[in-house]
């Protein structure tokens, strides 16, 4: 018999979307236990440099700013792919989750009162910040935004927003059990009632079992290959999903490519470097972007910075490099105190992966995978589709508030916003389910991983894991990146397919017991195969070009036909995907133009009211879980029009 | 250009019955701007599917990497081949628990840690969503970000010689926690409850003050500052608590 721990809520995943969703339900007095794969300061969230998004209005950049306004940002960035209501749940709340961790220890950068240089949009420039500000929460600039809204640390936000909320994981007593991983979900007749875990320390299979489980494991970047994510962001919190057969993911195709990825090693240098006043150079060092973006300049949202400095490659004004093409980014201009105190990180980085110095030297950059938007489908409450008890936050999720593009600073602050406010109906529904400790069952799908790593220990002939590794990411990489074209996708589709066929005969050439990393690696092949193809076949189904999802055969933003979600199940193993598509919510501001990219659109053919209607009727109609308040209530109807 | 080096590993499998502590020696052509994670992934990849190490950020961030490289506590994925002689010697950090080669327990260490010095804000004020947040000057601010920048990747404890015949010592990175905390204007504990915390062998008082800490820390934290100032303080509450007994007397 195996080893079977229960507890009222389980969190798979220990970084800012985990913890501050257990944080939520301990503060209950409920139960919890967080798994992680690694110690949980070491998640990946405590790598995010640049900052969180808040529209606090304290600098004098921010002055009259307001939920609206963020809101509106972030449906813009989204290119209307979000779901408008969530995008608001999401605004309201970012000033009091700031605050929060400000009360809980985050030592916030503040206002100091007074004149200060600061670059903007190429130029030295002095700004005064209010007096009777001083002390209060400073923001930085981002791209895709109205205002200065970025709360920040230097550039260690991840860093110190995440100990702070692990310390107060600490003085909760909430039990971690690290270097665990969740392989699948126990569930039956669509609830979920916990998940057996593989200890990364002695190789034990165990079950845990829980009234309310909740996946907040992160993005799945490494995927692609090269990626700025963590080593350990491959993608298994949405595999668990998937592999239920009836738990769709969203929006896998929707990637986004951040523009200065450090070239080599795809580090990622944070957008703040931007934001702070650097530039993008060309081959000539000539600074390129006002030519395309006379407005937004270096600060357009991601996607588009991204297209750009792609299409200036293309027009052989990249740099070349033993290491591929690439082009600069300057900081030189923001002096030493300032790359060695707000931007330190950077600055070490540069230092020693690449021995650049960014005070005297341009830095090679290029876009390099950096985020999902697209995740488990969970409806505003965070609930999954088709899985009672099941729940998903955070980066692994697709709450939906990023749409097509998820602008910069927005992800770190919708962990904590998430964490609060489906935190909170996580401990709801744990207080009001009775434990099913349901030996048996648990023993079933114990079993099946039992026999599933037998069946790896014992191949004698079969693929080698890192190869096959090698030969999904080469496909995204070629053929589903910045730029797509209805070739390339067939090509990794095919690819794809091919591939995931060949992960089920994987051979593991170590028999190590305990941890043994190949048997790890090998047990999180199927998963990368199948969610790579689900990346290329949901870009290929989509003939628009919307956000991050950009199509060179079709230009167009088409919200005649795509403005919808992707959603994809796996029902049979062995079978193939099932794609399916539903609205992206209630509208409130109705397709239009971002300001910024220069993309083509296609309007809609039904008036705003026309499409909210199918909303509810669809959701209905699927038999999906009601959200806990009915669809919409959240969103002030047009509340933007005072702020435009 | 053009090396092959040499690298000299500690391997141990503590799970396997079987296995005894080890060296094993590998060999790899050096690439340009080859750097230690990169290494060792090589070689596992292609010459020893068994090997355990931790990476996450290999960015210099995360604190995952510490490791004895070439006797020196450090950071393998910021460690370039190339500032290294032709045979490179990795060892696991000392003093942290091993659970196989390369790879040692720093986070269970330092969540017991994060328990016994409550390395959280202690604070009776109860957080109201709907007010403005106190304010706290900049330069504060900044001082407690310096001091919150430790990785806790538990190299400046494997450097130091108090640690290694002291299993409870706070080490640097633990002393250096308590500074943060006493710098933080949020926190309300008063100079008792710190100097009960600290003024102990496991505290302050076990550090010799050689500096090995200050010397490794990647992360370039003031040490030197801080402890200096823990010193200060607890002085100053000793000397204030003896005038006390005297008065008493
Ligand atoms: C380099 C970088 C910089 C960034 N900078 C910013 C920024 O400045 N601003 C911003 O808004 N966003 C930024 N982002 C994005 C943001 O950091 C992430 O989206 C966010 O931190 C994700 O948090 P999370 O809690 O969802 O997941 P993570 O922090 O990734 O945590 C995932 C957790 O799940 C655990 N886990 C995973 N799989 C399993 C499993 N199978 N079993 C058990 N545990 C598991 C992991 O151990 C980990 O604890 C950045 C991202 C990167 C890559
Ligand atoms: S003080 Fe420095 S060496 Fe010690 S754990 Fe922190 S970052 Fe590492
Ligand atoms: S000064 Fe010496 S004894 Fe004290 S913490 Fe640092 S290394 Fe250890
Ligand atoms: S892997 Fe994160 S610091 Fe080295």
């Amino acid at each position: 018999m195996s080893n079977i721990i229960t507890t009222d809520v389980l969190v798979i995943g220990a970084g800012l979307a985990g913890e501050r969703a257990a944080i939520a339900s301990a503060s209950e007095g409920l139960d919890v236990i967080i798994l992680s794969l690694v110690p949980p300061r070491r998640s990946h969230s405590s790598a995010a440099q640049g900052g969180m998004q808040a529209s606090l209005g304290n600098s004098v950049k921010g002055k009259g700013d307001n939920t609206t306004i963020h809101w509106l940002d972030t449906v813009k960035g989204s290119d209307w792919g979000a779901d408008q209501e969530v995008a608001r749940i999401f605004a309201d709340n970012a000033p009091i989750a700031m605050r929060e961790m400000a009360h809980f220890g985050v030592p916030w950068n503040r206002v100091e009162g007074g004149p200060r240089e600061v670059y903007i949009k190429g130029k030295k420039t002095t700004i005064v910040e209010d007096y009777d500000k001083e002390g209060l929460i400073a923001a930085r600039d981002f791209g895709g935004t109205a205002k200065w809204r970025t709360c920040y640390t230097a550039d260690g936000t991840g860093h110190t927003v995440l100990y702070t909320m692990d310390n107060m994981v600490v003085q909760l007593g909430i039990t971690v059990h690290d270097r665990m991983e969740a392989l699948r979900l126990i569930h039956k007749d669509g609830k979920c009632v916990g998940a057996v875990v593989r200890s990364l320390r002695d190789g034990e299979i165990l079950a845990y079992m829980s009234k309310t489980t909740v996946i907040a494991t992160g993005g799945y970047g490494r995927i692609y290959g090269e990626s700025t994510n963590a080593v350990i962001n491959e993608g298994t919190g949405s595999w668990l999903a998937l592999q239920t057969g009836v738990v769709p993911l969203a929006n896998m195709e929707a990637v986004q490519f951040h523009p200065t990825g450090i070239v080599p090693t795809d580090i990622l240098v944070t957008e703040g470097c931007r934001g702070d006043g650097g530039l993008l150079l060309d081959v000539d060092e000539y600074r390129f972007m006002p030519d395309y973006e006379p407005e937004k300049q270096e600060l357009a949202s991601r996607d588009v910075v991204s297209r750009r400095m792609k299409e200036h490659m293309l027009k052989g004004k990249g740099v070349q490099s033993p290491y591929g093409e690439h082009l600069w980014l300057d900081l030189r201009h923001l002096g030493e105190t300032h790359l060695k105190t707000k931007l330190r990180e950077v600055y070490d980085i540069c230092m020693y992966f690449i021995g650049v110095n960014p005070i005297k030297d341009f830095v090679p950059v290029r876009p390099t995978q950096h985020y999902s938007m697209g995740g488990i489908r969970v409806n505003k409450d965070g609930h999954t589709y088709n899985m009672e008890g099941l729940f998903a936050l955070g980066e692994v999720s697709c709450w939906d508030m990023h749409g097509f593009n998820r602008l910069g600073g927005n992800s770190l602050a919708e962990t904590v916003v998430a964490g609060m406010v489906v935190g909170k109906q996580i401990a709801e529904h744990a207080k009001k389910t009775a434990l099913v400790a349901d030996v048996s069952l648990a023993e079933q799908f114990v079993q099946k991983e039992k026999k599933k790593i037998g069946h790896l220990l014992n191949s004698v002939d079969g693929e080698n894991v890192y190869e096959l590794r090698d030969e999904i990411s080469n496909l995204l990489k070629t053929h589903v990146h910045i730029f797509r074209t209805g070739e390339g996708l067939e090509k990794a589709t095919t690819g794809l397919q091919n591939l995931v066929k060949r992960v089920e005969n994987v051979k593991v050439r170590s028999k190590a017991p305990g941890m043994n990393p190949e048997l790890s690696f090998a047990l999180r092949i199927e998963g990368m195969a199948k969610q790579a193809l689900l990346i290329a076949q949901g870009a290929l189904n989509r003939k628009e070009s919307r956000g991050a999802h950009s199509r060179e055969d079709y230009p167009a933003r088409d919200d005649t036909k795509w403005l919808n979600r992707t959603l994809a199940r796996w029902p049979d193993s062995h079978g193939e995907p099932l794609f399916e598509y539903e609205p992206v919510g209630v509208l409130d501001l109705p397709p239009g133009d971002r300001g910024y990219g220069g993309g083509q659109q296609i309007s809609m053919e039904i008036t705003v009211e026309e499409y909210n209607s199918r909303v509810d009727e669809e959701q209905k109609a699927k038999g999906r879980l009601d959200p806990v308040e009915p669809t919409g209530t959240r969103l002030p109807k047009e509340a933007w029009k005072e702020v435009l | 250009m053009g090396r092959t080096l040499t690298f000299e590993i500690f391997r141990y499998n503590p799970t396997a019955d079987d296995d005894r502590p080890r060296i094993d020696i590998f060999q790899l052509e050096e690439t340009a701007r080859l750097n230690i994670f990169t290494a060792l992934n090589l070689i596992r990849e292609q010459q020893a599917p068994d090997f355990m190490f931790d990476f996450v950020c290999r960015a210099g961030i995360c604190g995952s990497c510490g490791m004895m490289i070439n006797g020196r506590p450090t950071l393998a994925c910021r460690t370039l081949t190339s500032d290294l002689p032709n045979t490179i010697t990795l060892y696991p950090l000392p003093f942290f628990k091993l659970l196989g080669d390369l790879s040692v327990d720093t986070g269970v260490w330092f969540r017991e840690v994060a328990e016994q010095i409550e390395s959280w804000i202690h604070t009776q004020t109860e957080f109201d969503p709907q007010a403005e947040e106190e304010r706290m000057d900049n330069a504060t601010a900044n001082k407690i970000y310096e001091a919150e920048r430790c990785i806790e990747c538990g190299c400046c404890l494997a450097g130091c010689a108090t640690a290694q015949v002291a299993p409870d010592f706070l080490g640097a990175a633990g002393l250096n926690r308590i500074g943060r905390l006493m710098i933080d204007p949020r926190d309300q504990r008063d100079e008792e409850d710190w100097f009960k915390l600290i003024s102990t062998d496991s505290g302050i008082f076990g550090c010799i003050g050689m500096m090995a800490c200050d010397d490794v820390c990647p992360k370039d934290l003031p040490l030197l500052e801080v402890f200096a100032y823990i010193r200060r303080k607890m002085a100053a509450i000793g000397f204030s608590k003896k005038k006390e007994k005297a008065a008493a007397v």
